[in-house]
């Protein structure tokens, strides 16, 4: 598993996504630059980390969607390598157009920053064949933008490709009411590309995985991700 | 020359920022406001003075990145 994080300006979590990536893989990712053209030769893996890229100027993700470096993250998703998009980087993989949809404000405008619980919704894609289908893990949110939206035919598409990746509920694996915390339709906290080799979520799984620091449920993904390539 | 490209939410999405705006307005006691959307407002200007080609460029910055086209709505305005 060759990977790359790319650190746009205002990104902040891009460290805690190599320290996921390198435990999970035993090898640390490149770091690439937003203003770079082109991805390290071989990568099998592009991560866009959370943050503020830009300081969220125009709308989140707008700017950074924009970067030179997005081309190369275009080609390389066209080509059905690996994208994973965590918070910011979800933001940016919707301003960029790898995925539908949009983020907006969360339905109460507050910025929401706690421990949430997630349904994996499929485990036979490469970011989540370390979990069960139906499994109920235990993340981290900290978004102020996290509330998806899209229009009625994209949902519907969403839905019935079984794109959705992953959805808010609580501890019993419960959705809807507090569980949800942004208004995201149908729940939704995270979906894949057509091909199921992108993804973009909101939740922060790189942030659970160690037990000193409030769980190690986030390791399944990266687990999962070093399995894929 | 001048412009202006205002980007506004398309109807039926949802504006939670209009709506807290909207409440704070009666809040205040003013009257007779009955929704509030809130939108930008983008003062460009050009250096050229050609209006086709300012048109073309502004409906491609408005397309490209002023707006997200699938919540919203611009329109481009040449002021002289």
């Amino acid at each position: 598993m060759k990977s790359a994080v790319i650190t746009f300006p205002g990104s902040n979590r891009e460290q805690d996504v190599v320290k996921a990536l390198a435990q999970a893989t035993g090898k640390a990712p490149a770091a690439v630059w937003h203003a770079d053209h082109d991805l390290p030769q071989g990568t099998d893996l592009v991560v866009l980390p959370g943050g503020f890229s830009y300081g969220d100027y125009l709308r989140c993700g707008a700017i950074a969607g924009r970067a030179p470096i997005m081309d190369a993250v275009r080609a390389h998703a066209a080509r059905g390598g690996l994208v994973l998009g965590i918070c910011n980087g979800f933001q940016i993989l919707v301003e960029s157009g790898l995925l539908p949809g949009i983020l907006m404000r969360n339905a109460d405008l507050r910025f929401v920053c706690r421990m949430q619980h997630l349904l994996v919704e499929r485990n036979d894609t490469a970011f989540t064949s370390a979990y069960q289908a139906g499994q109920v893990v235990k993340v981290c949110i900290a978004h102020g933008e996290g509330n998806y939206i899209a229009d009625d035919q994209t949902i519907a598409r969403l839905e019935g490709e079984g794109r959705v990746a992953f959805r808010y509920c609580d501890a019993q694996g419960q959705r809807g009411g507090a569980s949800n915390p942004n208004g995201s339709i149908h729940d939704i906290a995270g979906i894949y590309s057509d091909n199921l080799r992108v993804l973009g979520m909101m939740p922060h799984p790189e942030n659970l995985i160690d037990s000193l620091v409030g769980g190690i449920d986030g390791r399944g993904l990266f687990a999962s991700l070093g399995k894929a390539a | 020359m001048k412009a202006r490209v205002t980007v506004t939410l398309k109807n039926g999405v949802l504006d939670p920022q209009g709506k807290a705006i909207e409440s704070a307005l009666h809040s205040l006691g003013i009257d007779g406001v009955a929704s509030v959307r809130q939108g930008k407002v983008f003062d460009i200007v050009l250096d050229s003075s050609d209006k086709a080609a300012a048109e073309a460029a502004l409906k491609q910055a408005g397309e490209k990145l002023l707006a997200n086209t699938v919540i919203e709505n611009y329109k481009v305005e040449l002021l002289d």
